[in-house]
């Protein structure tokens, strides 16, 4: 008891009453006057269900999201695959080289991308130079174009370790045993290493989603107007509108929608899983 | 089945022999880096023939075993199954399937599956695959498992599916790579009992590596034994058991007495020792097995041919039906092995006949 006494109560502290105070808040309302109300009532949920620019954001939001997690996966499996299997006594730096990037910090790597895409950026200058364009493509930066491919930049690391842990974990007399019995190595990859990857995907592919879905800084610095996202409305709710419940309403439907996507991506990666 | 290929090969004596080869490995060598595994093997491996690559770890057996299975690529040296080159194949082109010593089931896919996986790979109509895996399974008496995963059943039976998967493929050979390591003492004589009569039943040739030599024995057609790369003796067990070529050979297939010595005017000398041999003059050596050795009573007639010692007893270990025992003749150790003797004796009077040391090469250590 007295060893589980401090574990107990920090999760108390510092996870379950911040947690308890956002629900109560999510049932309270604000006065135009600026001050909250103890009231308890459903109006934040009914508005949040009302206002189209809520739950239209949050749409857009999953649908960021989820191309996020397609574009990492579709960068973090190859990868991953090719140092598991092919990159021999190299292995070990190019696994460094993949980390490297995540002891940078987050803001830089934001403001790179910023300089790269921006119309007197390096790619815009670029462009000019060689004459494919006469202007800078505007559409290159503050749109969800731009948000997009860094959180893909950011978060593929996230789904390359996973990916990469689960390829590690392949017996390789497995794949010696599927050329034996006449596999070629495709099918070898589609029948054997892929399926036995699945747990590695499963867990990359939530990282990535859920990581972006709650991501603010890559739309606030490089989304613009149309690049917004639901944790944007989040921040601006908590501070300048000052309406902590609603915030509260649209965090607390964001906390059921990434739990639950946890909940039923770790049965997956259950089922998927033999050892 | 693919035609038989019969190939002629001319023996060291200038005999023309036919047989019926499907196999053979002409000069392979393999290194890695500095590092010699295996160095200069030929060896013909025939139709339906059980052969054992006997070895210590080290020897490079599972090397050589690899390098038929084309996951290894010789650094020298050719492979050829009748008129094909073996090693220029990647191997899902060729009709040799393997038995990996842990198996290597894939977990993700069921018994029946996993039976079924080579044949589903090379496309064959979904009916005949169910056939096929459902004659395999039978054969190897894992049907009423068919639907389980790899890991709800025992290494016993998972050994049996690994089996039945690379037969059910009908391949020309049947590569084994110490697939009986992994089980417990009993189920493993069980298993050496069961895969022989398999063997004999389809009818697929099967090299078989081992580093046991009881196992390799009770086996094998013929044991091939490899030591530190090179092939020390390639015979039938009971040829290599009373026939050993060297030292090394007759000390790693059962136990031996080396008897070394020196030849001269057609009598071998060793130590108090001598008996009439048809070998030229020189230093020799000779494996004298133990239960070539007797215990007898003291004072009996010698008869004609054999050759008589007194010794001193250091050991008597008994082993129920017979008892090793270990007799200093003046500074020669022998070890006779005799039917269980009535009690512990301390002198004892030794006899063996003239005819049963076997001459052996010296095997020279080898780095």
């Amino acid at each position: 008891m007295a060893v589980t006494l401090p574990p107990l109560l920090w999760v108390g502290v510092f996870l379950l009453t911040p947690y308890l105070l956002m629900f109560c808040y999510s049932f309270w309302s604000v006065t135009p006057a600026q001050t909250i109300v103890h009231a308890w009532n459903l109006d934040n949920y009914r508005e949040l269900l009302q206002v189209r620019v809520y739950w239209q954001t949050l749409l857009r939001s999953m649908w960021i999201a989820a191309r996020v997690t397609l574009f990492s996966l579709l960068l973090g499996y190859p990868l991953a695959y090719f140092v598991s299997f092919y990159a021999g006594r190299k292995k070990d730096l190019l696994y460094q080289l993949v980390i490297i990037p995540l002891w940078v910090s987050y803001l830089v790597r934001a403001y790179a991308w910023k300089t790269i895409l921006g119309s007197d950026g390096v790619l815009n200058t670029l462009l000019q130079y060689v004459h494919l364009t006469r202007h800078p493509l505007e559409f290159l930066l503050y749109s969800p174009f731009a948000v997009v491919l860094t959180l893909t930049h950011i978060y593929t690391p996230f789904t390359f370790l996973p990916v990469y842990a689960a390829l590690e974990h392949i017996p390789r007399n497995l794949v010696e045993a599927s050329h034996d019995l006449g596999a070629t190595p495709a099918q070898t990859f589609w029948k054997v290493i892929f399926p036995l990857s699945i747990p590695g995907v499963l867990a990359g592919a939530t990282f990535a989603f859920v990581l972006s879905l709650g991501d603010f800084l890559a739309p606030l610095l490089l989304g613009g107007p149309s690049g917004i996202m639901i944790s944007n409305i989040v921040v601006s709710l908590f501070g300048a509108a000052y309406n902590w419940p609603l915030g509260a309403a649209i965090s607390l439907c964001m906390l059921v929608l990434v739990v639950s996507l946890l909940f039923f991506s770790e049965r997956l990666e259950k089922k998927w899983s033999f050892s | 089945m693919g035609s038989i290929t019969t190939s002629l090969s001319v023996a060291a004596d200038g005999k023309a022999e036919v047989a019926r080869t499907l196999l053979s490995l002409r000069n392979v060598a393999k290194h890695f880096g500095k590092n010699i595994v295996l160095r200069d093997i030929s060896l013909e491996i025939a139709e339906g023939e059980f052969l054992t690559i006997l070895g210590e770890s080290g020897s490079g057996k599972t090397t050589l075993l690899r390098i038929v299975a084309v996951f290894e690529s010789a650094s020298s040296g050719e492979v050829w199954m009748g008129k094909e080159r073996l090693d220029q194949q990647p191997p899902y082109r060729r009709r040799v399937n393997t038995v990996f010593q842990h198996y290597a089931l894939f977990p993700h896919l069921t018994v029946e599956q996993n039976v079924g996986y080579g044949l589903r790979v090379a496309k064959q109509p979904e009916a005949e695959i169910t056939e096929r895996v459902e004659e395999a399974l039978a054969k190897v008496k894992m049907t009423a498992h068919a639907k389980a995963k790899p890991s709800r059943i025992s290494g016993g039976q998972q050994q049996r599916v690994a089996l039945a998967r690379a037969l059910v493929n009908r391949p020309r050979l049947l590569l084994l790579d110490e697939p009986l390591s992994a089980l417990d003492a009993n189920l493993r004589r069980q298993m050496q009992v069961e895969l022989k009569s398999l063997q004999r039943e389809v009818g697929i040739a099967f090299v078989f590596v081992t580093h046991d030599q009881e196992e390799a024995m009770v086996m094998s057609d013929r044991i091939a034994l490899l030591r530190s790369g090179e092939l020390e003796q390639v015979a039938t067990p009971r040829e290599i058991y009373s026939r050993p070529a060297t030292a090394y050979a007759a000390q790693f297939i059962g136990h031996t007495n080396l008897l070394r010595g020196e030849i001269g005017g057609g009598m071998a000398r060793c130590s108090s020792l001598s008996w009439p041999v048809t070998q030229p003059d020189g230093p020799a050596l000779f494996s004298l097995r133990p239960e070539n050795v007797r215990v007898v009573s003291a004072g009996s007639p010698a008869p004609p041919g054999s050759v008589r010692v007194a010794g001193t007893v250091l050991h008597q270990a008994f082993h129920g039906a017979t008892e090793l025992i270990r007799v200093d003749c003046g500074g020669l150790v022998l070890v006779a092995r005799t039917p269980a003797l009535s009690g512990s004796r301390t002198k004892v009077e030794l006899e063996f006949s003239a005819a049963d040391p076997v001459p052996v090469r010296e095997s020279p250590e080898r780095i």
